[in-house]
């Protein structure tokens, strides 16, 4: 299951047992990188601009994976 | 370091840094994919602007890489600030 | 050999004088899945690996010595004139006491690092499904970092950072295949 439409994450729910403490914090989420899925690079993957790549960590499209805290409000 | 570093300093330092980012790409792809001669030819490109860009920015902004010509025979310039760390 | 660019890998900025996530950085400083454990491991097990997959371990390797140094221009930039009573604030007066503002090989909880954070079983199966267990464990960490942090220009590193550790996992997983393959078996894409 995905959560809205961010690729590569996945979320589950923890059980919930009577005696937590802590309120629910609803989902947890994990991330399956772009790596799990491509198998052995193919030739003439999209490419990034030099500097654009740089920012983005990756010279190939198909691996980036922005992150951000999925639990921030 | 005693002045600011002009902003000029920042832009070719940054070009170079897409630059030589993009060949640390190409050379992982290459070393899992060493018959793909039309990667070979982007990185022969890329290595030869980035040859070019450090150069340029070694004439301007003193040395980046070690064991090159230096700009200064009365100075000795790679061991003054900055360094990497303090840009 | 090694030989030494006047660079960083990736411009490394930080917002504000914060020395509470260089605490956290040094994770990956001087922690189990941190860049010199990164480093270490690799250049250690390529002496002992398929000739095809040498060029590789060396590579990602050698990055992650750039990697250290942006983490280290991090903490250097995160801790830079900050006064003892902002370090013990931080949770660093332990840190403080035995090495003022020096960087130190310690994880995030001052535990000093230990060759045993780095396997190299001579396998090269082993070895290699390691590395891809290093990289997740490493992307992994920069995310935890990043949710604990709110300096955007800290994270922007950050994100850098952990997106290597995407493609430094693919090409360990490449390396398996390559490894893998039957020689007498034609190649099939």
């Amino acid at each position: 299951m995905t959560h809205g439409h961010v690729p590569f994450r996945r979320s589950y729910k923890p059980f919930r047992g009577p005696f937590d403490p802590c309120p629910p914090i609803g989902v947890k989420y994990y991330v399956t990188p772009p790596n799990l899925f491509i198998g052995f690079q193919p030739p003439n993957f999209k490419q990034f601009s030099a500097i654009e790549a740089l920012r983005k960590g990756t010279l190939w499209v198909p691996f980036y994976d922005y992150y951000e805290n999925p639990y921030k409000k | 370091m005693a002045q600011p570093l002009s902003p000029d300093y920042y832009k070719q330092l940054e070009e170079i840094q897409a630059v030589d980012f993009v060949i640390f790409e190409l050379v992982l792809y290459l070393d899992t994919h060493p018959n793909d001669s039309q990667a070979i030819e982007q990185y022969n490109h890329y290595a030869a602007h980035s040859l070019k860009l450090k150069i340029e920015f070694e004439a301007k902004h003193g040395p980046l890489r070690f064991g090159m010509p230096m700009r200064n025979d009365q100075r000795w310039e790679w061991s003054e600030a900055p360094w990497p760390w303090q840009v | 050999m090694w030989t030494y660019e006047k660079k960083l890998m990736y411009p490394v900025r930080v917002s504000t004088c914060n020395p509470t996530l260089a605490k956290y950085l040094m994770e990956q400083y001087g922690g189990a899945d941190g860049e010199l454990a990164a480093a270490l491991r690799y250049l250690n097990q390529r002496y002992t690996i398929p000739e095809k997959v040498i060029g590789l371990l060396t590579d990602i390797g050698t990055e992650e010595f750039a990697h250290l140094e942006m983490i280290a221009t991090m903490i250097y930039k995160l801790t830079k004139d900050a006064t003892p009573q902002q370090l013990k604030e931080a949770g660093l007066a332990e840190h403080y006491v035995s090495h003022d503002s020096a960087l130190f090989y310690n994880n995030a909880a001052g535990v000093p690092f230990t060759a045993s954070y780095i396997q190299a079983k001579g396998d090269p199966i082993a070895d290699l499904y390691e590395d891809i267990a290093a990289e997740e464990k490493a992307r992994a960490t920069y995310q935890w970092i990043i949710d604990q942090s709110d300096d955007p220009d800290l994270n922007d590193g950050l994100r850098f950072l952990r997106e290597r550790e995407i493609v430094h996992s693919q090409r360990f997983r490449e390396a398996v295949v390559m490894i893998s393959e039957d020689k007498n078996q034609k190649k099939i894409f």
